[in-house]
């Protein structure tokens, strides 16, 4: 009982930044039909921008500051990788766009590579305290932060989503570009908005990922980026909501394999996972069965 | 003009990406003012990449060695070269690292590979160039086996492993052992395989945890050990994932000891707080007070501005072999030196004396060093 609380917890990190990182992909494809695959290095810059501010920035920063600078950089860095790369394609084919996304990934690590070195840099967790008991168990604080925050910035954008006018302008773009056009909705200014909040909370997750597993290197986004996508196709790309829930099973489903089966079958069950999900529900659990468009 | 400013600087950046793959770098010329050629000694190591920690210490260690050679009146009345080439840890990389130190560079011997992987991918070209190879690093049983121009500096994988072994049995009196270890590794899972068989041997209880050289998370693992109640670790890995593992243990609040092998050399780097109090099998101590070692940490200390891992030690001491074969041998002919390696009696080394038997595997003792704050302090010394 002990063993199965404790992995439970566990799955539960992983599975909060999974869900974190997700949510950047469904809402880009969501609005733009665009698998943004630079994603990945998103998060992978924004576990950087932290270790900046947080270990070579001369005043000591709190920890909330550090968080809320590094998810307005990368949020500024959505909007630039958008504008740079993929709005001149947003009217040419997809198969265009996906390949730029590929080639931004690409460049993103390497540009990381020149400016940060191969070398991991080892980010210390910035929470630090005895760990605190809950319920009889021992949870430590970093643990606690990473499930806490999560899920905190995931109730405040669905409320975002639902509640706000700039959210209801967010879902009338992805339904109908041209009809929310014509309603007055900027779309330029919704695109650039979804890309700087996506970004922002692959950011976030970067930032766990770094935490929990103590290192940042250029190519960290490449893993747990897949990951993500395969939760956000999973909960049904383009669902909000679906991806939060689609990121919590792989994190259950990754932690309980290694925990109780073995460490090796981890890639080949959550890929494989990917293609069942392909087979037999192509539009994932919460996503909408729509006919493409001739 | 916004879109010319963004070209240009792609353009930077993908030309910047292009010319710092290509880095090469010779040392150790001095002032040649003999008429002879100098003599050229390859060391082929990952310097750049994700190990390239382990190339750089090799490619120093070797460097420092042939200046001081140098210094001191160079090798058969010339001078020595140290050519190094970049293998990014990677087979491919690395056999051609070799090809263009035999065709181009024409080197009399190579120190090398850092890797066992790399060295056992060209281990057969070197056998049919008859090239007198004396490798700092590549543990690898495999590596010596039947090749007569091929040596080694280091103990292996197996020697290691169970010296690790009896260590955690009579040392720290463990009954029962979780060996973790990564799976996608040779170097690891020789020395866990080590690990086991002694154990099996001595007829004491372990377990074995897997995981893959693409995870991050050790968390499902490290769970299961913490609820399993073994009486210590066995890890032999890598710095950069045994920082990972340990980071994640003292975040669960793992309370038992960690042993791991030669891998772990730098853990005090970065991760003191995590390693305090655990073991790990190394070739030599920092703390030893040795004048060999203690010169050898100030001068590598001065000349890189950091101080020498294990690597650096062996890559040094292997250079001063090498050299003591060729004075030995009066010459650099390939079979002549290969006959002096064979018969070496080294002494006075960094990391011991050498000597090589039948296989060309060194004999010579093995030192587990504990982290106690922050430093290197031996536990204790197994002689061969």
């Amino acid at each position: 009982m002990d063993l199965l609380v404790q992995q439970l917890i566990n799955g539960l990190t992983v599975g909060s930044i999974y869900a974190l990182v997700a949510i950047g992909y469904t809402m880009v494809y969501g609005i733009i039909k665009l698998i943004n695959f630079a994603h990945g290095e998103i998060m992978m810059f924004g576990a950087y921008f932290a270790f900046i501010f947080a270990f070579m920035f001369p005043f000591d920063l709190p920890f909330v500051l550090i968080i809320i600078i590094s998810m307005v950089l990368s949020g500024l860095m959505g909007i630039l990788i958008e504008r740079i790369a993929y709005k001149k394609l947003r009217k040419a084919p997809r198969i265009s766009a996906l390949i730029t996304a590929i080639g931004m990934s690409i460049f993103l690590q390497n540009l990381a590579l020149l400016i940060f070195g191969a070398t991991p840099k080892v980010m210390q967790p910035l929470i630090t305290g005895d760990p605190l008991i809950l319920f009889g168990y021992n949870i430590s604080r970093l643990t606690l932060t990473t499930i806490g925050l999560s899920i905190f910035f995931m109730i405040a954008l669905t409320l975002f989503v639902r509640k706000t006018k700039p959210g209801k302008a967010m879902r009338a773009v992805s339904q109908d570009q041209e009809a929310a056009q014509l309603m007055g909705i900027n779309i330029n200014k919704i695109i650039s908005l979804t890309f700087a909040i996506g970004s922002a909370l692959g950011a976030l997750g970067g930032i766990f990922y770094a935490m929990t597993y103590s290192q940042i290197a250029p190519t960290m986004g490449v893993m747990p980026g897949l990951k993500a996508f395969i939760a956000a196709v999973f909960g049904g790309i383009g669902n909000i909501t679906g991806a939060m829930i689609g990121g919590y099973i792989i994190g259950f489903i990754e932690t309980f394999t290694k925990g109780y089966i073995s460490s090796k079958w981890v890639d080949a069950i959550v890929f494989g996972l990917l293609i069942l999900i392909l087979l037999v529900k192509p539009s994932g659990l919460l996503g909408k069965n729509t006919k493409e468009k001739v | 003009m916004k879109k010319l400013a963004v070209l240009m600087t792609i353009f930077t950046f993908a030309f910047a990406l292009v010319s710092c793959g290509a880095e090469t770098t010779t040392a150790g010329t001095g002032t040649d003012t003999t008429a002879l050629d100098p003599i050229k000694f390859g060391v082929i190591g990952p310097l750049t990449g994700d190990y390239s920690m382990y190339g750089i210490a090799v490619e120093n260690g070797a460097k420092l060695a042939a200046a001081e050679i140098n210094a001191a009146g160079g090798l058969l009345g010339t001078t020595l070269d140290i050519i190094a080439y970049d293998s990014k840890g990677d087979t491919t990389e690395g056999v051609n690292a070799y090809n263009r130190l035999i065709e181009n560079d024409e080197i009399d011997a190579l120190i090398g590979g850092t890797f066992s992987g790399v060295t056992l991918a060209f281990k057969s070209l070197a056998i049919s160039d008859n090239i007198p190879v004396l490798t700092p690093t590549a543990t690898n049983p495999e590596v010596t086996l039947n090749a007569d121009n091929i040596f080694r500096a280091c103990y292996t994988d197996a020697y290691q492993g169970s010296v690790a072994a009896v260590f955690t049995a009579e040392t720290l009196n463990a009954t029962n052992v979780a060996v973790m270890y990564n799976r996608d590794d040779a170097y690891s899972e020789g020395l866990a395989d080590a690990f086991m068989d002694e154990f099996d041997a001595r007829d004491l209880d372990y377990t074995a945890f897997e995981f893959g050289a693409s995870d991050d998370d050790y968390n499902a693992i490290l769970t299961n050990i913490n609820n399993g109640g073994y009486d210590a670790v066995f890890l032999p890995a890598y710095v950069a994932e045994v920082g990972a593992i340990l980071t994640q243990a003292s975040n669960l609040g793992l309370d038992i000891p960690f042993v791991g092998g030669d891998g772990w050399d730098g853990i005090e780097a970065d991760y003191a707080s995590v390693a305090e109090g655990f073991y790990f099998a190394n070739h030599y101590a920092k703390t030893d007070t040795a004048d060999a070692v203690q010169n050898f940490v100030a001068n590598y200390t001065a000349e890189y501005g950091e101080a020498p891992n294990a690597l650096a030690a062996l890559a040094y001491d292997a250079v001063y072999a090498m050299a003591q074969a060729f004075t030995e041998a009066g010459s650099a002919d390939a079979d002549d030196v290969i006959t002096a390696l064979a018969a070496l009696e080294f002494t006075g080394g960094v990391t011991g004396s050498l000597s090589f038997d039948e296989n060309g595997d060194p004999i010579k003792s093995i030192t587990i060093i504990q982290v106690v704050n922050g430093e290197h302090v031996v536990a204790a010394k197994v002689e061969a």
